[in-house]
């Protein structure tokens, strides 16, 4: 592991500790109250979310067409990365939902589009694990498909009716709140750096491993 | 014919009326006051039990699910890519040390 590994970690979990006072301390949103707080997890677990997503995809493209294992690694360690920070969305989004429009889950363009983001992660690691020889051709080529997916996401709620507060919410936030969310999202992004780093070293180790088993057998 | 006001003579008598006319119109454009920025009086009581949905539900339930998921899983899931690492390794040392000893 790389020496910044570490101490990176070490910062992230105390960012993590502090990240709930300054939620705590920023202010109750007027309709929502108090479940709003919610959103300063689920904003930046959804840009994570995106970002994994798209890391998959670039990473999947470049193995498709440049043939490098090392590609491959950090596709496969993006796409569980996805699955794990689209879960979270999936699962704090209905938290507030709940409480805020009454309901679990709306059908709606920004839901249904992350839900089907979320399952083409999964279906790249379903692929990846039973798929058999040259599945990670054809899991690279499902990761294409879910990056695609992710402007539409981002944009659905600006064109089509919803529900999902609009993206344009973040940028006129008060301070009190945009310090608490910015805080939040550079945890999660730290986070996603220390989890892909830590998920692409165990796939570098089972490469190790798979060449000791073919230099055991020669 | 008796004045309904003794004290105004008819000059001012048509002055004011005259006021009133032009004034008027202006008076019936103005916008009625806001009644939404007013709290409405209360004209029947309702249980809880008929509120909506999500005006019934406790907001600190919910709020503290989503951080416990969220802490949960990043500790689940660093656990998972722990003990599958460890496994690795230990394999990989065990089979380091196999071809070593056959060469």
């Amino acid at each position: 592991m790389p020496k910044w590994f570490v101490p990176l970690a070490a910062v992230t979990a105390l960012m993590f500790a502090a990240s709930p006072f300054l939620i705590a301390n920023a202010p109750y949103e007027a309709t929502m109250g108090l479940v709003q707080k919610i959103f300063y997890y689920h904003l930046p677990s959804a840009w994570v979310f995106l970002l994994s997503a798209i890391v998959c995809g670039i990473a999947s493209a470049r193995f498709l067409f440049g043939g490098s294992p090392r590609q491959d690694r950090l596709a496969y360690a993006a796409a569980e990365l996805t699955v794990l920070f689209g879960a979270i969305v999936l699962v704090t989004g209905p938290l507030w939902a709940r409480k805020a429009w009454g309901v679990w889950w709306q059908w709606d363009v920004r839901l249904t589009s992350s839900l089907m983001g979320w399952m083409v992660a999964w279906a790249y690691l379903l692929v990846r694990k039973y798929g058999g020889p040259g599945s990670d051709k054809l899991a690279a080529g499902l990761a294409l498909f879910g990056m695609a997916n992710v402007p539409f996401v981002y944009i659905s709620v600006n064109y089509w009716r919803t529900i999902h507060p609009a993206t344009s919410v973040v940028p006129t936030l008060p301070v009190d709140m945009g310090v608490a969310l910015w805080f939040a999202v550079a945890c999660f992004l730290l986070l996603f750096v220390l989890l892909l780093r830590l998920r692409v070293y165990l796939e570098e180790q089972r490469a190790r491993l798979d060449a000791l088993y073919l230099s055991l057998d020669e | 014919m008796h004045c309904i006001f003794p004290w105004m003579n008819s000059l001012m008598r048509v002055l004011v009326l005259l006021l009133l006319l032009v004034s008027s119109p202006a008076i019936a454009q103005q916008p009625a006051p806001d009644q939404s920025q007013q709290p409405k009086q209360t004209d029947e009581f309702v249980p809880i039990s008929q509120l909506p949905a999500q005006d019934q539900l406790p907001a600190a339930p919910l709020l503290v699910t989503a951080y416990a998921f969220v802490w949960v899983v990043f500790f689940a899931y660093v656990v998972s890519v722990g003990r599958r690492l460890t496994k690795v390794q230990h394999e990989v040392e065990r089979l380091e040390s196999d071809i070593a000893k056959r060469t």
